[in-house]
């Protein structure tokens, strides 16, 4: 158990993705089965104790610790599971339990010994030991590692493509020692005998500029770019399944959804908001549905969500991805026809000849959630992960709006000297005594040397401190405009604009811009409204043109 | 027997003895200064006369520069000298190097001032020795029962431990200039670390004196050097002061892997709210099992807290009996590590 708290220990706080790699990979090739397999399974969430509740480690704690010291120690670390891994007396350090006796303990206690249970695995663990146990009884572990990072440092361990641990995924389960033997070359590959697999997706190269020149456009198809989450929608026999796009199982968020696919088929597509026949809901609608444990029957009636389809990888039990993508499409368009009306609808190809023709056809989509261009080669299977070629995504242009930096906070791993982190705000308020509100925060999207000169700018220009945050001098005078590009906005009630921007970044350093010049919250507020109608702030403002 | 505040009692200066003149670890200029230990907060420069230990006084005078006081009295451990009838004697503290206790006596009341103090051995310091006392006062700063700190070696092998997953990273590690820096590399030490070790220039002095007092800390090198081929390579250790370790000080090394030597490494959001990557929980301050194990082997009757935590000392001593209070004296920094 020790080694499994301090790999979260670290993890934690572990900024760069290949430093919570090299982390992850010491751990499986150090630790023994079956400990690194329940590793695993805490790292990828498929550990669930429900009998162990939160309010259940506050009971235990205050019967042993006295209440005024609990609640001093609680308001100075500010968070129970911590408080309580911290404050819990220390036993016989004796027989400290291996990860795999704490995951046996935990699953096989009832509601009614659970208490008993926990109180045991504190007795015997240490403070970081606790706190690890803590977190994986009550579910979350929080240390900054998706899924599909863990199954990277597992694809590098056994030196194969994530692509094909992926794909086995769900016909495993912990603690994963067959999966570790094929990784170490000490056993056959697992065979994923379980139904409705995932299948590893394709994804799509960026189009730039340069690539239209060596492309024929009759070779292609093009089809819009939907604003929701990619899924892969697979029925066989009696079992249903939705995955996203990294071969997560999301069913249980969508009953909605899974009822309606009495089928036997795997169907790559959009999950979006709304009714296809009527109306496709923006990416702030969907969200309401996203990361749910459970649904309620409002969030199912006001949010719908159906599945706008894209491409056929089984039909019937026969696997068509190596078919040409025309005949793939063949397949899909009548198969989708067969399904229900409010839970599928096909994507439809946009027609051109000439690539001038499609450009402008991008730059003026005909629905608020489009979000660019899919270009597909006709003659191209379907093949996993991303190779270069026969799928480009070519994006609408990004929104831009002149904000005033407010304040800077210190980055982490190689920035962690660097203040790099920005919080930029626009004018609010009267015309004739606007202040600045901030409305986001971006941390890339400028090169090294420029960080270097926002650092010296922000050193130079710090009117207050708070720990590792500096407020900037921002005044109608003086400050720094930044054109921050983004790709949407949504409503927001956690900030104090009501705005949250999509995927903002900083596009350019305005250093030759007064600050007076810089955008109103109204501009903001307009796009926000039109719900993102075309190019709105852009030809509001045509001083700060749309970058391409 | 004496009321024990007629021996001692706070004043804005400081921890005062009205009956000999003096103050304890003063926190204004004052005429005569006892003092507990080198850190800037307990001894200041620009009293009249200090009586301290040798380390002490040497260590003051390294950073104030000779004329840091009006004079100088070397005081040894355990030896007792009479100011104006009160007998005054210092005993090790653990802390840092030359770090006492002081204990004043007369008329039958003993009142010890232990200043800062740890229990946990030290390679650099003698150990903390208990003294019997009526009143025993005593710092807070790790005063809440989160606060246990782990083994000094388990956190140093944890730090090889890293230099070995990422030996292309240079491990900057923050640690206080006075005890921290040199503990730290004493420990690296013990555990059979040999490589050079580099340091900042802030930290030179005090290591050089450190050894000069028969503290081995095996081979030191300056860490920011003109010539090139002298930088610390990919995947040395180097010590620095904790407000460097994430400034533009560090910008200078591989890919710098940023450490922390503390106490407060406990806490995760503290880590995380300075950018440490790799805490290391080692402290020159008792922790709570400490602090209530002092208490309870001093025999005091009354409890005097400072600086720190003092409200969850003062319930502790509550709980078990034992008149406490808090001495509310300014100037004491809260982060003393």
């Amino acid at each position: 158990m020790e080694r499994f708290a301090e790999l979260l220990d670290r993890l934690v706080l572990t900024p760069s993705r290949n430093g919570k790699l090299r982390l992850m990979l010491d751990y499986f090739a150090g630790v023994p089965d079956p400990d690194r397999g329940y590793g695993l399974a805490g790292l990828t969430g498929g550990l669930d104790f429900p009998a162990v509740k939160p309010a259940m480690l506050r009971t235990l704690v205050m019967e042993r610790v006295d209440p005024v010291l609990f609640d001093y120690s609680y308001d100075y670390v500010g968070d129970l599971a911590e408080t309580v891994s911290l404050i819990w007396p220390a036993g016989a350090e004796a027989g400290a339990p291996s990860l795999t006796e704490v995951v046996e303990r935990l699953s096989t206690a009832s509601r009614s010994d659970a208490p008993a249970t926990m109180a045991r695995l504190l007795d015997q663990l240490s403070p970081s030991g606790r706190f690890a146990a803590i977190k994986l009884a009550t579910g979350g572990l929080r240390v900054g590692v998706s899924a599909r990072l863990a199954k990277q440092a597992l694809a590098s361990f056994g030196n194969v493509d994530v692509q094909e641990i992926e794909e086995l995924w769900h016909g495993l389960a912990p603690p994963y020692t067959a999966l570790f033997a094929w990784l170490e070359g000490r056993g056959p590959k697992p065979e994923n005998a379980a139904k409705a697999p995932f299948r590893p997706v394709m994804l799509s190269h960026a189009a730039t500029e340069t690539d239209f020149a060596a492309l024929e456009p009759a070779d292609y198809v093009a089809e819009w770019k939907w604003d929701g989450i990619r899924v892969q929608t697979v029925a066989e026999g009696e079992v249903r399944r939705l995955y996203s796009r990294t071969g997560d199982d999301i069913s249980g968020a969508f009953p909605d959804l899974v009822d309606a696919m009495d089928f036997d088929a795997a169907i790559d597509g959009e999950l979006l908001v709304g009714d296809p026949r009527e109306r496709t809901g923006t990416f702030s609608d969907l969200q309401q549905r996203l990361n749910r444990k459970t649904v309620s029957r409002a969030m199912l009636r006001d949010y719908p969500v159906f599945v706008r389809c894209y491409d056929l990888l089984v039909l019937d039990g026969r696997d068509t991805r190596a078919l040409p993508f025309l005949e793939r499409r063949k397949l899909l368009e009548d198969f989708v026809g067969t399904l229900p009306a409010d839970r599928f609808d096909l994507s439809p190809l946009v027609p051109f000849e000439r690539w001038d023709e499609l450009d402008d056809k991008r730059c003026n989509p005909p629905h608020p959630v489009i979000e660019g261009l899919m270009l597909k080669r006709k003659d191209s299977a379907y093949l996993p992960g991303r190779p270069k070629g026969p799928w480009f995504k070519w994006k609408r242009d990004p929104f831009t709006v002149d904000a005033v930096l407010m304040y800077a906070q210190r980055g982490h791993g190689k920035r962690s000297s660097f203040y790099s982190d920005y919080t930029f705000g626009v004018w609010s308020g009267p015309q004739d005594d606007p202040a600045l509100v901030p409305v986001g925060k971006a941390y890339f999207g400028f090169t090294d040397e420029e960080l270097r000169q926002i650092d010296r700018y922000v050193r130079e220009n710090t009117i207050e401190r708070f720990g590792p945050v500096r407020a900037v001098r921002a005044d109608r005078e003086h400050g720094l405009v930044i054109e921050v590009a983004f790709e949407g906005l949504n409503r927001s009630t956690r900030h104090k604009s009501g705005i949250a921007m999509r995927f903002p970044r900083v596009s350019r350093l305005r250093w030759d811009k007064p600050t007076h010049e810089a955008d109103r919250i109204e501009t903001l507020e307009e796009l926000l409204d039109e719900n993102r109608a075309k190019r709105a702030v852009a030809g509001n403002r045509p001083e700060s043109a749309l970058r391409t | 027997m004496m009321n024990a505040r007629d021996l001692l009692r706070s004043r804005p200066e400081g921890l005062c003895c009205p009956k000999a003149g003096f103050f304890i670890d003063p926190t204004r200029p004052v005429e005569r200064a006892l003092i507990t230990h080198g850190h800037a907060d307990h001894a200041r420069a620009g009293h009249g006369a200090v009586l301290a230990t040798r380390e002490t006084l040497d260590i003051m005078a390294l950073r104030y520069g000779p004329d840091f006081a009006g004079s100088v009295q070397e005081v040894n451990l355990g030896e007792t000298i009479t100011l104006d009838g009160i007998r005054v004697t210092c005993h090790p503290a653990g802390h840092v190097l030359g770090s006492a206790q002081i204990a004043v006596e007369a008329d039958g009341m003993r009142i010890v001032a232990s200043g800062d103090y740890k229990r946990a051995a030290d390679p650099t310091c003698a150990p903390f020795e208990t003294v019997p006392c009526d009143v025993f006062i005593t710092e807070a700063t790790f005063a809440l029962p989160v606060f246990t700190h782990p083994d000094a070696a388990r956190e140093i092998e944890r730090l090889l431990t890293s230099l070995q997953q990422f030996p292309e990273r240079t491990h900057v590690v923050g640690a206080y200039g006075l005890g921290k820096a040199q503990r730290v590399i004493a420990l690296l030490r013990a555990a059979g670390y040999r490589k050079p070790i580099y340091l900042h220039g802030a930290l030179e002095k005090l290591c050089h004196y450190y050894e000069g007092a028969g503290v081995a800390l095996g081979p030191l090198r300056p860490a920011t050097v003109e010539e090139k081929d002298a930088a610390p390579p990919a995947g040395a250790i180097v010590i620095a002061p904790p407000s460097a370790i994430d400034d533009r000080w560090s910008r200078r090394f591989a890919d710098p892997l940023a450490c922390f030597a503390s106490g407060w490494m406990r806490i995760r959001q503290r880590a995380r709210q300075r950018g440490v990557e790799l805490p290391l929980i080692i402290s020159d301050h008792a922790d709570w099992p400490e602090l209530t194990q002092t208490i309870q082997e001093t025999g005091a009757g009354e409890v005097w807290v400072t600086h720190g935590r003092e409200e969850a000392l003062v319930r502790w001593c509550e709980l078990n009996g034992i008149i406490a209070q808090p001495l509310h004296i300014a100037g004491y920094e809260d982060e003393a590590e």
